[in-house]
């Protein structure tokens, strides 16, 4: 009981993560048909916004209120990797419309030089963020199960960002637009939407919730320059699961694959789990191949 | 397909692969050893990008798993070369991690005839295999490509992972004979080489007659238009399927040879980096044209040797800016942009000839 307690906990931390990374991809591939590869890169980004605050706190401020960095890094790290998503795009992004693979391998230059700039800035070894002592220990269940509060605070950010997400897509105006363009874009263009701004808007909105999962994954360990390269082909795959279009593919996409991949790691080992997993997500493409919520259309190629 | 007339231009080109193949085959003779070694290794990288030149500047899949498939060639061969190193002991590694008899898979890589075989068929049934379940459902475009990623992903940590019988992070090396001839001897680096630069020409008549027949302009027909294509009659499924496969091979051929040069095969070399960099050398080069795709590999990999060990910051900066601007400024690629200076020169020509009539179909 214990095992599968802790277990189906951290398959939820795992698929929270992956949800928060595989957010901002959604909404980009969705919208603009752009394979951002340097998403990873705006994780680590936002990882060093953090990092950056903390030592700001640390060196600035009175020691008792360093314990409430991290609620001021989280929008910190929203921003500033908004507004590198706003520069990237009108800088390199917008030249790439229509074009994915070659978005994609743009982008992974881009990576490259941004993974280049974080060695040359804050050197190649990793660097820790020291977590909140609110955020220490962990809530008892039972004997043997210890849920850890750090965990429960990434689930909980996971949750609040994804009904600020629905909140903004579904009912606000900028979202409908975002929709709008989203579902067609020659129409919307017609109607009056400006979709350069909206690419250029939705694109930075994408950056920005990865900077945000770029700040929840300082609680979880040291943080290097090559952060984003971990997590960042794990969250294509679960774009590529739960079809893009909805938020709710992309939800169930990432339990899916953070539920299967504890399990099978904890039924195998760590390698064997990770090609079951990526052997169940061909074998369920060939059930539905545009993944779990494709958006309906008549339009052919 | 029929003989075409050698007009002027044919008769230059001709002259023009002659002389490369005379220069790359004389090699031994003006340069050093170790420049040798490395052109080698440039040219074992040249076959791999021959073949994703043919799946993505003619067919228009992009694939970012061939590290996978060149690492897969590398380790049939690697094994077999462990093997013969080890004459009649395991395997070190093996030793270490306490394993006793020898694995079963690992028995036949004992022949060289088997474990050659191996190394080209392994990767291409494996890109049979996933091309049949990905392509047979139209999965294409942006989702076949982070598929192929997430092979590149598993396959390297299940190397990783069962370091038992693959070495680990490690992987294969001190490889001492090839056929009882030392691997180190200048002889057999320079018959090393000649074979390399026989197979890359091999490669390169292989693919050009891909190319150039019915096959390949079915191929070309899926890239521009592949719902056409399917209306039309064909089913762009196998051809995918076939050419992913052949590509494939091309890649494990590749990977034994490099092994040959270099000595050692780690999981670090089919890992998602090199995998990307391996579509960079096509795209530089010239996607769609193999010349351009053959020599973008050589000369990009001669740049990262002279540059990346006295600049390695700046070298990833270069990189990274050249991916950038290839893909947003030349997407045909270094070939393209010569293209585009012989623009005029061609219109000229284009009077005089007579039109080339369509000879296969």
């Amino acid at each position: 009981m214990e095992v599968i307690l802790s277990q189906i906990f951290n398959g939820l931390s795992i698929s929270s993560i992956l949800l928060l990374i595989a957010l901002g991809l959604a909404i980009t591939f969705g919208l603009m048909n752009v394979i951002n590869m340097a998403h990873g890169e705006l994780i680590m980004v936002g990882a060093y916004a953090t990092y950056v605050t903390q030592n700001l706190f640390n060196d600035y401020l009175p020691a008792s209120l360093f314990n409430w960095y991290f609620v001021l890094a989280i929008p910190v790290s929203f921003l500033i990797a908004f507004l590198l998503g706003l520069v990237l795009e009108a800088s390199l992004i917008r030249f790439l419309y229509g074009r994915p693979l070659d978005s994609l391998l743009a982008t992974w230059g881009v990576a490259l030089m941004l993974q280049q700039l974080a060695r040359t800035i804050f050197g190649a070894p990793n660097v820790a963020v020291k977590s909140p002592t609110w955020l220490d220990g962990g809530m008892t269940l039972m004997t043997g199960v210890v849920l850890p509060y750090k965990r429960l605070f990434i689930i909980g950010l996971v949750i609040v960002t994804l009904l600020a997400m629905f909140l903004y897509i579904y009912r606000s105006h900028a979202g409908r637009r975002m929709r709008a363009v989203m579902q067609n874009r020659e129409m919307a263009s017609c109607l009056g939407i400006s979709t350069r701004r909206v690419d250029a808007l939705t694109f930075a909105i994408g950056s920005g919730i990865a900077g945000i999962a770029g700040c929840a994954l300082t609680l979880m360990g040291p943080i290097g320059p090559a952060l984003g390269t971990y997590y960042i082909v794990d969250a294509f795959m679960v774009v590529v699961l739960g079809g893009v279009g909805k938020l709710v593919g992309t939800i169930i996409g990432a339990t899916g694959i953070g539920m299967f991949n504890t399990l099978f790691e904890f039924w195998t080992s760590a390698s064997l789990g990770k090609v079951l997993v990526f052997v169940c997500i061909v074998a369920f493409l060939q059930w539905r191949p545009k993944g779990l919520v494709a958006m309906r259309s008549r339009s052919l190629d | 397909m029929q003989l075409k007339r050698l007009t002027p231009q044919r008769l230059y080109i001709l002259i023009g692969y002659a002389v490369a193949a005379t220069a790359l085959f004389c090699a031994p003779l003006y340069l050093s050893d170790f420049r040798l070694n490395l052109l080698a290794k440039f040219l074992a990288f040249a076959i791999v990008a021959l073949g994703l030149d043919l799946i993505w500047g003619y067919t228009g899949i992009l694939s970012l798993g061939h590290g996978v498939f060149f690492g897969l060639g590398a380790y049939a061969m690697g094994m077999y070369l462990k093997l013969e190193a080890s004459g009649t002991s395991l395997p070190d590694f093996m030793g270490w991690s306490g394993i006793k008899a020898l694995p079963w898979f690992w028995k036949p890589f004992e022949s060289f005839a088997f474990a050659a075989a191996a190394g080209i068929l392994l990767p291409a049934l494996l890109a049979l295999g996933l091309g049949y379940f990905t392509f047979r459902n139209r999965i294409k475009g942006v989702y076949f490509t982070i598929l192929t990623q997430a092979l590149v992903i598993i396959t390297t940590t299940l190397i990783i992972g069962q370091q038992a019988f693959t070495g680990g992070t490690n992987g294969l090396t001190g490889f001492r004979t090839i056929f009882g001839e030392s691997l180190g001897s200048a002889d057999t680096k320079r018959m090393l080489y000649w074979v390399t630069a026989a197979a890359l020409l091999g490669a390169f008549v292989l693919c050009r007659f891909l190319v150039k027949s019915r096959f390949g302009r079915v191929l070309r027909a899926i890239r521009d238009g592949e719902n056409r294509a399917r209306f039309i009659g064909y089913n762009p499924a196998i051809y995918q399927m076939l050419v992913f496969s052949i590509s494939a091979g091309l890649a494990g051929l590749a990977g034994m040879l490099f092994v040959f040069h270099v000595g050692i095969i780690s999981p670090s070399t089919m890992a998602i980096v090199p995998s990307i960099e391996m579509v960079l050398w096509v795209a530089i080069g010239g996607r769609g044209t193999l010349i351009g795709a053959a020599l973008g590999a050589i000369l990009l990999n001669y740049a990262k040797s002279e540059f990346s060990a006295s600049y390695p910051d700046a070298w990833l900066f270069f990189l990274g800016a050249l991916f950038v601007v290839v893909v947003v400024f030349l997407p045909k690629g270094a070939v393209g942009l010569f293209g585009k200076l012989k623009i005029p020169q061609r219109r000229q020509s284009k009077h005089e000839q007579e039109p080339i009539g369509h000879s296969a179909v």
